[in-house]
C-alpha cells in the first residue's frame, strides 16, 4: 500500500517552495496574478498502519513547531483538496531511477523505528491559482520541473506502487558491422551516440574483420568511450598543420609540443634538486611539492553540455566530479578547497529571445549556483576562489568549470596497480544515471538534447561521497590497496581501462552492486553513476578494506581483478561480453589530423573621446555596475569558504568583510604556518581580438593576483582549461593552436609551470531554425596555485590608513581593444592588452621581495576597468578615501589621454598601499620596474583623481555610492 | 583531572571534525573522533569521556531536515547512553549541524509527549545557505562553556539556524531560565542594539518583543529573540549556530590584515572554558 504525507508550512510560517515558484514565474513574465501553495511530500510504500505514519510524519518527516501535515493513503480525497483560489495542481518527482538522496536517507531512518516500510520517494506538490491553463502548461517546464530528471503528474496521484526496476534478462548483442559502408557506419555512430568519426568507424570495423567477428555493444561503447574526445582530447593531443602570419608549424601532439613542453624545459632549467613538480599531466590532478611532508595536487574541469541541460544536476557532479580527481590522484588527496568559474548570458535577456530547448540564464546560473553550494558544502570542502563572466553567445551553452586542490604525502603521490590485484569498486551503486556522458559532452548540443541526452544528467549525493572520502583516506594510511582512481566519465569503463592499461583487467558485471534491477551489462559498464572508486587490492589487504568500509557504511564489492593479459575481457556470470586487447583500445585510435589557421583581425584605432569636461565618474560607475565587474557577494556567501579552519584571505576582504580579494589563502595544515594561494585568470572579450595575447593576459593576471596577497612567483603552477567551439573548423582550431602557444611561451617566461588541464570542446548550439550554430567566445581558463612560506605575511587589497601612499606598479600603454571602458561607451577596436613577458617577470619578483619584506600595506591588482575600478575598490573596500592625480602614472607613448589612463587593462598592474616610513624601501625594492607614488589616502571618503595638481578633477565620487553600485546588480 | 577527554562524534556528513578537534586540543584537550556506528555498536565507550562534542557538517546530508536523522539515532539508539553522560555531570557541546542535532533529539530541551518539543531551528529568513560573520553577546553566568565570555565574533554557516520557540510563553519561560545564552548583536559594535535590548543582555526579565529582533545581517537567519546558542537547564549544554572552531588563531579573522585585530580568536575560549571545567 502507497501512503502520502504532504507537510505543509504551519500558520504564519512562510512557504519558501511556494515563493520561490511565484519569483521564477514573475521573473520570466507570467502574469502577477499566479497564487501559488505548495507542500514537500513523501511517498512511502509499505504494508503499513496509519498511525505508523503518523508518527513517522509526526517524529520524522515534520518540524511540528513550524509544519503542518496531510496524511491519506495515495488517491484518498483529503490529498486532493484544492487550497482557496488554487485549482490546479501539479505533482514533480523525480524520474524512477534518477538520485532521490532524501528518499534513501528517509527510508534508512524508518528502520530505526522498526517500522517495515519497502520504499520512499519524495515529490513537491503545486496548487496554482490565478493562470490560465495555456500558462500553467508553460509554467510547469519553465520553472516547476526539468524533464531531463523529473515526471510531473497534473492532478491527484494515482499510482499504486514505487517503480523499482525489473528483472534483467541476460541476452548478448551483437552488432554487425562487417557489411556496412560508410555512410551506415556514420549512421550507426550517431544514432547509437558513439559520436565516432568515419575514420575511428572504419578502423574499428577493419580490427574486428581481422578478428573474424562481429563486436558485441560493450566493446563498441568502450572504444567510443575511451576514444571520445573527452576522455583521449584527440584533437588537441593530435596532428595539426597551424599556419598564422608568421608561417606554417606542423605538430604531431600539439598539447605535447606546446604546454607540456613548456613545463619539460621549467623542469630541465630547475634540475632534479630545484624542480618542485611532481607528477604532471599523468595522473588524475597535477602534483607539485608543497612542505617537506606534504605535496598538493590541483584540477579543474568542465561540466558544461549537463549543466546546459539540468543547471542543478549538472553543477552538482561537476563538482562532486572534480574532487574525486585529487581523491583519485596518487593513492589519493585530502580534498582543501575548491574554485569555481562561471559563464552564462546575461540574466536580464528577456524571456522571448530564448531559443526552444534553453533554459533562462537566470534559471541556469541560480540552478548552477545552488548546485556548487550544495555539493562542496556538504563535503565540508571550502569555495574560495571563483569568477562569473557573462556573454550573450553562452546563451545555449553556459560554461561551469570546478576545481578542487588536494594535499598529499609526498610518499603517496604515486599508484602502482600489481598484476593479481582485485578490482573493488567503492562508494555508490550503479544506475542508469549518465549513461553516454563522456560521449555526449563531445557533441554540439540542437535544440532536441534535451531529449537525446537526458540519461547523461546525473544527480549527485555528496554524502555518499562524503563517506567514501572517509573511508578512503584511511584505507590508504593504512596501506590497504595498491591504487586508486574515480569513476569519471565512462564510469567503470575508464577506471578498469585506464587502471589496467598496462597490465590488463578481467571484470565480472553481474557482481557490481546496481540501484535497482533492470541493467544490462553495457549500462553497468559505461553507466556514470555518481561517487564511485575504483581501488587495486591486493589478496591479503581485501579483508581489513572490506572491514573498514562496512564499520562506515560503504559499500566496497569485488568486481575483478586485474590479470596480466593485456587484455580487457569482461563477463556477465559465465558469458564473455567482451574482449579487447588493451593495445588497441588505448593506441589504436586512428590520429585525428586537422588543419588549423589563424588571422588576426587588423588593429583598428581606438577613437579615443575629446578631451571633455564632464568627466568619467559616469564611465567608472557603469563599469562597477556592469556584471563582469560587479560583486558576486550574493553567490560567494553562499558557498561555506571557511570549513577546515584554514582560512587566512577570504573571498571578501575590507573594513566591511565586502571587498573583492584578489586571491584565496588558506592554511592546510593547522599547525602550520605554510600557506596555499588559489585564484584565476580569464577574459573571453581580449579573444575577439587576438587569442595570443588573450591567453597571455589570462596568465598575466592569474600570476599577479597571486602575487598581490603574498605568493612567491617562483613557485606558482598553473591550470589551463580550453572551452571553444568546434574545432573541425580550421579558423577556431587556428584561435585555439594560438592560444596554446602563448601558454608555452608565457609559461616559460615567468617560470610558471602547467601542471594539469583539460579541454571542452564543441560548446556551440544550434536553435531549431536556424543554419549556423551560435559558437562560444574563445574561453581560456587560467587557474593559478601559489604558495607563502608565513600566512602572517599576506596582505588585502582593501586600504588600511590615511596618510599612507599609492603606488602604482607598471606601465599603462594604449590598450582599451575589449576594455570594460569600450563596453559601456559602446567603442568598437583598439589594441588589445599585451605581456612584456620579461618586465612580467621582473615586475613580480620585485614586489614579492616588497610585500615579503612587510613594506607593502594593501595591494590590488588593475584588470576588468583598468586603474580607476582597481582604486575604487581598494577605497571602499577600506573605507577610507583616495586623491589621485594622474600625471605621474607610467605610461608608455601615446597612453597619455585621461581615458587610457583611467581605463586602460594593460596587464602586470598592481596599486600598492605603503607607509610614508617604507617609502624609500619600497622604491629600492622596486628597482628596474616602472612605478610611481600616484595618490594618497585619506580619510575624507571620496575618490578623487585629476589629471594633474590643481586641474578640475576626472572622477569625484563618495566611495558609499561607488560600492553600492558594485553590490547592487547581482544582489538577488 | 587535569586533562579531559573529548569525543568528537562523526557521523556520514559531520565535516567539522578536524579543525573543532584541533581547537580542542588547542585548548588542552584529549581528543578522539568516533564515528557513531561504534556508540551504535557499544553505547558504553561515551562512559571514558568528559566532554561530548557534535561538530558542523550535514550529518547524513541533512536529509529530511538539518540534524534530523542523526537525531533519530540518537533518540532511538542512544538516549540511556547520552542521559547517563549528562547526568555524570559531563559537558556536552553542539556545534551548528551539532546543535541542530541537539535540538531535534531533546538532548538540550526537554519536550513532552503531548507538546512535542520545544523550540526548533528552522530555514534562515534569507532561505538559504549563508557563510558570514556576526557580533555575538552572552547573556548570564549560567552556561559553563562562556564564562567570563562577554561579547565574541564568530562566523555562521547555515542554512537552517533560525530559532524558533513553540509558543510565546515557551521562549519566555526559556529566557526566565537563562537559557537564552548567546545572542546576535549589531555588527556596528552593539552599542545601539544593546541599549534598546539592555533587558535581556544582563540578568534577563524583560522578555524580548518580536520588534526587537534585529535586521539582516546582524541577525543573520531571523532568530527569534536574537538568539545564536541555548544552554539546558544545568548550563552544560550547549548547543550554538555560530564556528568557535573557526576563530581560534588571528589569521582567521576575516580583518586580521586591518589595524584593529587581536592576537588570538574569540572561539579559543569557549573550549579553554570547557577544558578548565575539569581541571
Amino acid at each position: 500500500m502507497l501512503w502520502e504525507v504532504d507537510i505543509y508550512p504551519a500558520q504564519g510560517q512562510p512557504n519558501r517552495l511556494a515563493e520561490d515558484a511565484t519569483a521564477g514565474a514573475t521573473d520570466l513574465g507570467f502574469p502577477s496574478s499566479i497564487d501559488v501553495e505548495a507542500a514537500q511530500g513523501y511517498l512511502i510504500q509499505g504494508n503499513l498502519r496509519p498511525e505508523q505514519v503518523e508518527r513517522i510524519a509526526a517524529e520524522l518527516l515534520a518540524d511540528p513547531v513550524v509544519e503542518r501535515t496531510v496524511i491519506a493513503r495515495v488517491g484518498d480525497a483529503r490529498l486532493a483538496q484544492p487550497p482557496e483560489g488554487r485549482p490546479l495542481l501539479i505533482h514533480v518527482l523525480p524520474k524512477p531511477g534518477v538520485t532521490d538522496p532524501v528518499a534513501e536517507s528517509a527510508l534508512r531512518a524508518i528502520a530505526d523505528f522498526d517500522i517495515p516500510a519497502d520504499a520512499v520517494r519524495t515529490f513537491k506538490k503545486y496548487w496554482i491559482g490565478g493562470l490560465s491553463d495555456d500558462d500553467v502548461t508553460a509554467l510547469v517546464p519553465k520553472v516547476l520541473a526539468n524533464d531531463a530528471v523529473e515526471q510531473v503528474i497534473a492532478g491527484p496521484l494515482e499510482f499504486e506502487h514505487l517503480e523499482v526496476g525489473s528483472p534483467y534478462e541476460f541476452q548478448r548483442v551483437t552488432v554487425p558491422l562487417g557489411e556496412l559502408d560508410d555512410e551506415a557506419l556514420l549512421k550507426l555512430s550517431r544514432q547509437g551516440q558513439l559520436f565516432l568519426s568515419l575514420a575511428e568507424m572504419q578502423t574499428i570495423q577493419a580490427h574486428f574483420r581481422d578478428l573474424g567477428r562481429d563486436p558485441t555493444d560493450v566493446e563498441l561503447e568502450t572504444l567510443a568511450q575511451t576514444w571520445s574526445e573527452h576522455c583521449s582530447h584527440k584533437t588537441l593531443a593530435g596532428r595539426i598543420r597551424y599556419r598564422d602570419e608568421n608561417g606554417e608549424t606542423s605538430y604531431q601532439n600539439m598539447l605535447k609540443e606546446t604546454i607540456f613542453e613548456a613545463t619539460q624545459q621549467i623542469r630541465r632549467a630547475a634540475g632534479p634538486d630545484d624542480d618542485w613538480c611532481v607528477s604532471v599531466f599523468e595522473d588524475n590532478a597535477g602534483v607539485i611539492r608543497f612542505d617537506d611532508y606534504y605535496n598538493v595536487v590541483f584540477k579543474v574541469e568542465t561540466h558544461n553540455h549537463p549543466s546546459a541541460l539540468e543547471p542543478y544536476g549538472g553543477a552538482n557532479t561537476g563538482i562532486g566530479g572534480v574532487i574525486r580527481d585529487p581523491m583519485g590522484t596518487g593513492m589519493g588527496a585530502k580534498p582543501i578547497c575548491n574554485t569555481d568559474v562561471f559563464c552564462f548570458a546575461p540574466p536580464d535577456t528577456p524571456a522571448d529571445e530564448i531559443p526552444q530547448g534553453v533554459l533562462h540564464p537566470r534559471r541556469v546560473m541560480r540552478g548552477v549556483v545552488h548546485g556548487v553550494r550544495d555539493y562542496g558544502n556538504r563535503m565540508g570542502i571550502p569555495t574560495v576562489n571563483g569568477a562569473v563572466f557573462f556573454d550573450r553567445r553562452y546563451l545555449g551553452n553556459p560554461l561551469v568549470y570546478c576545481g578542487n586542490v588536494g594535499l598529499i604525502p609526498h610518499d603517496q603521490s604515486f599508484k602502482n596497480p600489481q598484476p593479481g590485484d582485485l578490482a573493488v569498486a567503492l562508494g555508490g551503486r550503479t544506475g542508469r544515471d549518465g549513461i553516454h556522458g563522456a560521449t555526449f559532452s563531445s557533441a554540439e548540443l540542437t535544440h532536441q538534447s534535451d531529449e537525446l541526452s537526458g540519461g547523461a544528467v546525473q544527480i549527485g549525493n555528496a554524502i555518499t561521497e562524503k563517506m567514501l572520502l572517509d573511508v578512503l583516506l584511511v584505507a590508504r594510511d593504512r596501506g590497504l590497496y595498491h591504487a586508486v582512481t574515480d569513476c569519471g566519465a565512462g564510469g567503470f569503463s575508464s577506471a578498469v581501462g585506464e587502471m589496467g592499461e598496462k597490465i590488463g583487467a578481467e571484470v565480472w558485471l553481474d557482481r557490481a552492486p546496481v540501484k535497482y534491477e533492470g541493467l544490462s551489462y553495457t549500462e553497468i559498464w559505461i553507466s556514470e553513476a555518481q561517487e564511485r572508486m575504483v581501488v587495486a587490492v591486493g589478496e591479503a589487504q581485501w579483508d581489513q578494506l572490506s572491514a573498514l568500509c562496512a564499520s562506515e557504511g560503504v559499500e566496497a564489492t569485488v568486481i575483478g581483478r586485474f590479470v596480466p593479459t593485456g587484455r580487457l575481457q569482461l563477463k556477465y556470470g559465465d558469458h564473455e561480453v567482451a574482449d579487447l586487447s588493451m593495445d588497441f583500445l588505448h593506441d589504436g585510435r586512428p590520429p585525428v589530423v586537422r588543419e588549423a589557421t589563424y588571422a588576426p583581425p587588423p588593429v583598428v584605432e581606438f577613437p579615443l573621446p575629446a578631451n571633455d569636461t564632464e568627466g568619467y565618474t559616469d564611465s567608472l560607475q557603469e563599469i562597477l555596475g556592469s556584471l563582469n565587474v560587479a560583486s558576486k557577494h550574493s553567490i560567494i556567501r553562499q558557498y561555506d569558504h571557511e570549513v577546515q579552519g584554514g582560512s587566512v584571505v577570504k573571498p571578501l576582504v575590507g573594513s566591511n568583510n565586502d571587498g573583492p580579494g584578489d586571491a584565496a589563502v588558506l592554511r592546510p595544515v593547522l599547525d602550520s604556518p605554510r600557506g596555499i594561494v588559489i585564484a584565476c585568470g580569464m577574459n573571453p572579450c581580449y579573444g575577439d581580438f587576438d587569442t595570443y595575447h588573450m591567453a597571455a593576459s589570462a596568465i598575466d593576471e592569474a600570476v599577479r593576483n597571486c602575487v598581490a596577497v603574498g605568493a612567491d612567483p617562483a613557485r606558482i603552477a598553473i591550470l589551463d582549461n580550453f572551452c571553444w567551439g568546434n574545432t573541425d573548423r580550421p579558423e577556431t582550431l587556428g584561435s585555439l593552436v594560438r592560444a596554446a602557444r602563448a601558454c608555452h611561451d608565457l609559461s616559460i617566461a615567468l617560470g610558471t609551470p602547467f601542471i594539469s588541464g583539460k579541454d571542452s570542446l564543441n560548446n556551440e548550439f544550434r536553435p531549431e531554425d536556424a543554419d549556423e550554430p551560435i559558437s562560444i567566445p574563445s574561453s581560456l581558463l587560467i587557474s593559478a596555485i601559489g604558495q607563502v612560506n608565513d600566512v602572517a605575511r599576506c596582505v588585502t587589497m582593501d586600504l588600511k590608513t590615511p596618510g599612507n601612499r599609492l603606488y602604482l606598479v607598471g606601465l599603462t600603454k594604449n590598450e582599451l581593444g575589449g576594455s570594460h571602458f569600450a563596453q559601456v561607451e559602446s567603442l568598437a577596436g583598439g589594441r588589445v592588452p599585451t605581456v612584456d613577458a620579461p618586465m612580467a617577470k621582473q615586475t613580480f619578483a620585485a614586489l614579492h621581495r616588497a610585500i615579503d619584506a612587510g613594506l607593502v600595506r594593501a595591494c590590488h591588482d588593475l584588470s576588468e576597468g583598468g586603474l580607476a575600478v582597481a582604486a575604487a575598490e581598494m577605497a571602499f573596500a577600506g573605507g577610507c578615501g583616495l586623491r589621485i592625480s594622474l600625471d605621474r602614472a607610467p605610461a608608455s607613448d601615446g597612453a597619455s589621454h585621461p581615458a587610457v589612463l583611467l581605463f586602460s587593462e594593460s596587464n602586470t598592474r598592481l596599486l600598492c598601499e605603503v607607509r610614508p616610513d617604507d617609502a624609500h624601501a619600497f622604491e629600492m625594492a622596486l628597482a628596474g620596474v616602472p612605478h610611481a607614488v600616484i595618490g594618497q589616502v585619506v580619510d575624507e571618503p571620496t575618490l578623487r583623481i585629476v589629471p594633474g595638481d590643481d586641474a578640475a578633477p576626472l572622477i569625484e565620487a563618495d566611495i558609499e555610492t561607488l560600492k553600492q553600485t558594485w553590490r547592487k546588480p547581482l544582489a538577488w | 583531572m587535569a586533562t579531559p577527554n573529548v569525543l568528537i562524534l562523526r557521523a556520514p556528513g559531520t565535516n567539522c571534525d578536524l579543525e573543532t578537534a584541533f581547537a580542542f586540543e588547542t585548548a588542552g584537550a584529549k581528543t578522539e573522533r568516533v564515528h557513531v556506528n561504534r556508540l551504535l555498536e557499544e553505547p558504553n565507550r561515551f562512559d571514558r569521556f568528559q566532554i561530548l562534542c557534535i561538530p558542523g557538517g550535514f550529518s547524513y546530508g541533512d536529509d529530511v531536515a538539518a540534524g534530523r536523522i542523526l537525531a533519530n539515532q540518537i533518540i532511538h539508539h542512544l538516549s540511556d547512553a547520552m542521559a547517563r553522560f549528562k547526568d555524570a555531570g559531563k559537558l556536552i557541546l553542539g556545534i551548528c549541524n551539532g546543535f541542530q542535532v541537539l535540538i531535534r533529539s531533546g538532548v538540550l530541551l526537554d519536550g513532552n509527549a503531548e507538546q512535542g518539543s520545544p523550540a526548533t531551528l528552522t530555514w534562515n529568513d534569507s532561505g538559504r545557505y549563508e557563510d558570514r560573520w556576526v557580533r555575538l553577546g552572552t547573556d548570564g553566568t549560567k552556561c559553563v562553556f562562556f564564562k567570563d565570555v562577554e561579547r565574541m565574533y564568530l562566523p555562521v554557516a547555515h542554512a537552517e539556524g533560525k530559532f524558533v520557540a513553540r509558543d510565546e510563553a515557551t521562549l519566555n519561560r526559556l529566557a526566565a531560565a537563562g537559557q537564552l545564552v548567546l545572542r546576535y548583536l549589531p555588527l556596528d559594535g552593539g552599542m545601539a542594539g544593546a541599549k534598546r535590548s539592555a533587558g535581556w543582555l544582563g540578568h534577563s526579565e524583560a522578555v524580548p518583543q518580536a520588534t526587537d529582533i534585529l535586521p539582516f545581517p546582524d541577525n543573520p537567519n531571523g532568530s527569534q529573540a536574537n538568539v545564536a546558542g541555548v544552554c539546558d537547564a544545568t548550563g552544560r549544554v550547549l548547543g550554538l549556530m555560530p564556528h568557535p572552531e573557526r576563530h581560534i588563531t588571528r589569521t582567521q579573522h576575516p580583518r586580521w590584515t586591518r589595524p584593529e585585530t587581536t592576537q588570538t580568536g574569540d572561539g579559543l575560549k569557549l573550549f579553554e572554558n570547557a577544558v578548565a571545567y575539569f581541571a
